[in-house]
């Protein structure tokens, strides 16, 4: 790397491997591998928020304007594959590679090869989802959770969908094999399981979310590409299987799989909210006991989305209670955010901002899913506008905000610089008013009756569906924006020199090695000192 | 550190076995508890033994029939409506015809409504899930021989009996 950098941290003399082809291509380094998963995970959402833009214009005006029904259907699912396997899981993987070992004191993960299989797998199966887009038929137009018979009537791009799905599946087993392996090993002395940041707990636990489940995931979608090309009859009523089996099987993935979006949201917020509120984390332990908590409870309560299937009402009953009885860990968790706030001396940079819209957006969320575990009213609710707007505050509001506020949080241990705290503001205030624009008018279209994945609608639906595609064309350029403050930080340009600590009086070993962070960290085996952790438990 | 590895490599592939095992789980609940009208098949007439027979409480069954797009047969029900005695075995016959101009196969799945009800819908012949060959043209009547079970449950008075034939892909 150039001269410069090496004058202004003569300590940092770390060794990197020069050229595309050595320093990428094969790193086996975990902040690099970090960097690429970001990357990737960055590009996905453009694309994926390329695909939703499309979606919002077609949907400004009734009628049929700009795109055919059958293609509006392919955008809606592909927007969704994209967004939940190309941007949210490998933005938390690239958050979790560059993270989890500086903030356990680990000199990498425990398994580096592997570690660049995970990442160099993902372009290839979203290459092959995409390319998908060019095929007679086009792409996979049977919504995200490719029920039968439906996604069986598609064309050939079954194939290509499911073999994608494989090859992320395979990406992610391996990443939760190494983030596992890497907790339970390579803790520095001295870094007891409960010293752990909140982050590495979530995440821990979401690794094991994503063994328990990517591989029944995989097994479903097999079964699917079995019954189409293999004349098996899994979900073939003609051969005595059963297309509900479907649905029980993907949803025994699905409802993990949304815990294994937020739970390492959760844990980067964990992090941001004490550092800015300048009080250790309210309740350390009991956030720890909440999300193991919702991660047992994801695994018991995945007919709440089929309520309308058909169902005894013992099942409906039983799916309701257990659901709501999902609220109580989160509310916990909700409680301890808004307590370690309580009294703090707090000040609102751009991460806390993030934060502090998080609590109160994606508790509108938990609240909207409150009401649809609600068996008999959810009959109105299903299938409407109104599950999209509540899927979309938590995942927006929730998931990719938490990446967003991590990435203002850490960037400045990353790059070395500070990014544009006023640039970073408008950011918010931008996103934090164009979300609301963009999904809140959604709750009263679903209530009013408007169906979901459909492209033309009627014209009583007119307004409010304008003001969400005004919102949604504002929030998408906020993103946009986002970019260029990143890009505008890595270069430098605008930009203070951050120091080590960045924030002040924060507390995590990620705050007490240099910015930007060395090549290689932790290699000595030292053991951490408990001054520098953020919560020494006193358990 | 290979422990760790090995133990949770090991989870995912179970877990991938575990997709599969979902399956006949599934069926075997369903059978249990007659959820989604799956009936247990066929059953020996000696569950006549273990009937009590209530002269006074009748049943209505309706039998539907219908026959998928792609079967080129035509496939109904000698009668629409019977009313029985649960405890006493009734016999009634569907009637199918090959439409079309070559020999095709046919299977046909079946189920109960209401749901809970498939657990007192005995049938002792049937022709559920066999393969049915009919050549051009030809026709066939297959019986269907049934007990109710005596101990149905006081609110049920109504049962559909319901089949659909599939054209069999080889």
């Amino acid at each position: 790397m150039s001269h410069a950098a090496v004058a202004t941290h003569d300590h940092d003399h770390d060794h990197k491997p020069k050229g595309f082809v050595k320093r990428w291509l094969m790193t086996t380094n975990h902040k690099d591998i970090g960097t690429l998963y970001l990357i990737f995970a960055l590009t996905m959402f453009i694309f994926g928020g390329a695909l939703a833009m499309i979606i919002r214009l077609e949907l400004f005006q009734p009628g049929l304007q700009f795109v055919q029904p059958d293609f509006f259907n392919q955008l809606t699912t592909m927007h969704a594959l994209i967004m939940v396997f190309g941007a949210v899981m490998p933005a938390f993987v690239g958050f979790a590679n560059w993270m989890i070992p500086i903030m356990i004191g680990a000199p990498d993960m425990a398994l580096p090869r592997m570690n660049n299989w995970s990442f160099w797998i993902l372009p290839f199966a979203f290459t092959m989802l995409a390319s998908t887009f060019f095929m007679d038929g086009g792409a996979p137009a049977a919504g995200w959770t490719l029920y039968p018979p439906l996604v069986l009537q598609g064309g050939q791009n079954l194939a290509y969908a499911v073999f994608a799905i494989h090859m992320l599946g395979i990406s992610s087993i391996m990443g939760a094999i190494n983030v596992i392996a890497t907790i339970m090993n390579m803790r520095a002395p001295n870094m007891g399981y409960l010293k752990m940041p909140l982050f590495v707990w979530t995440w821990l636990i979401t690794a094991f979310l994503l063994i328990a489940v990517m591989p029944v995931f995989a097994g479903a979608v097999t079964m699917l590409l079995t019954d189409h090309y293999f004349g098996t009859s899994f979900f073939n009523a003609a051969g005595g299987g059963d297309p509900v089996l479907f649905q029980h099987i993907f949803w025994f993935f699905g409802h993990p799989e949304v815990y294994i979006m937020i739970l390492p949201s959760f844990g980067i917020f964990s992090e941001i909210i004490p550092t800015f509120a300048r009080k250790p984390l309210f309740g350390y332990v009991s956030m720890v006991y909440a999300s193991a908590a919702i991660a047992f409870l994801s695994f018991i309560v995945w007919a709440h989305h089929m309520f309308s299937v058909g169902m005894p009402f013992g099942g409906e009953l039983y799916f309701m209670y257990a659901t709501m009885l999902i609220s109580i860990p989160t509310g916990v968790k909700v409680f301890n955010w808004v307590s370690t706030m309580w009294k703090g001396a707090m000040t609102f940079e751009t991460p806390m901002l993030w934060a502090i819209a998080f609590v109160i957006l994606f508790t509108i969320g938990g609240f909207s899913g409150l009401m649809m575990a609600i068996a008999p009213v959810d009959f109105q609710y299903h299938d409407t506008y109104f599950i999209v707007a509540h899927f979309h505050y938590v995942l927006v509001s929730g998931s990719v905000f938490a990446i967003i506020a991590g990435v203002y949080y850490w960037i400045p241990k990353w790059t070395g610089n500070m990014y544009s705290e006023r640039l970073g503001k408008i950011h918010f205030w931008w996103s934090a008013i164009s979300i609301n624009v963009l999904f809140f008018p959604q709750h009263f279209l679903g209530l009013a009756g408007m169906p979901r994945r459909i492209p033309d609608y009627s014209t009583q639906f007119a307004e409010f569906n304008m003001w969400s595609s005004i919102g949604g064309f504002a929030f998408g350029l906020a993103q946009i924006f986002f970019i260029i403050i990143v890009i505008r930080t890595i270069k430098g340009k605008g930009t203070t020199k951050a120091t080590d600590r960045v924030w002040e009086g924060a507390k995590g070993l990620e705050w007490f090695i240099p910015s930007p962070a060395p090549h290689h960290t932790f290699q000595d085996g030292e053991a951490v000192k408990d001054e520098q952790l953020a919560h020494v438990s006193t358990h | 550190m290979n422990k760790t590895v090995l133990k949770t490599a090991l989870a995912a592939v179970l877990m991938f076995g575990f997709a599969f095992a979902l399956i006949p789980l599934y069926n075997t609940f369903c059978e249990i508890t007659g959820l989604n009208g799956k009936t247990s098949g066929q059953v020996a007439e000696d569950i006549l033994i273990t009937q009590t027979v209530d002269e006074n409480r009748v049943i209505t069954i309706q039998f539907d029939a219908s026959v998928n797009s792609k079967l080129n047969w035509e496939f109904r029900p000698t009668e629409f409506e019977m009313q029985v005695i649960p405890g006493k075995l009734y016999k009634t016959e569907f009637y199918a015809k090959n439409l079309s101009n070559s020999e095709i196969t046919g299977r046909a799945t079946y189920s109960v409504t209401p749901r809970v009800a498939s657990l007192y819908f005995n049938k002792t012949e049937c022709f559920c899930f066999t393969e049915q060959t009919l050549k051009a043209h030809e026709e066939v009547i297959m019986p269907v021989t049934f007990i109710i079970d005596s101990k149905l449950t006081e609110d049920i008075n109504l049962m559909t009996l319901s089949y659909t034939f599939y054209k069999l892909e080889s």
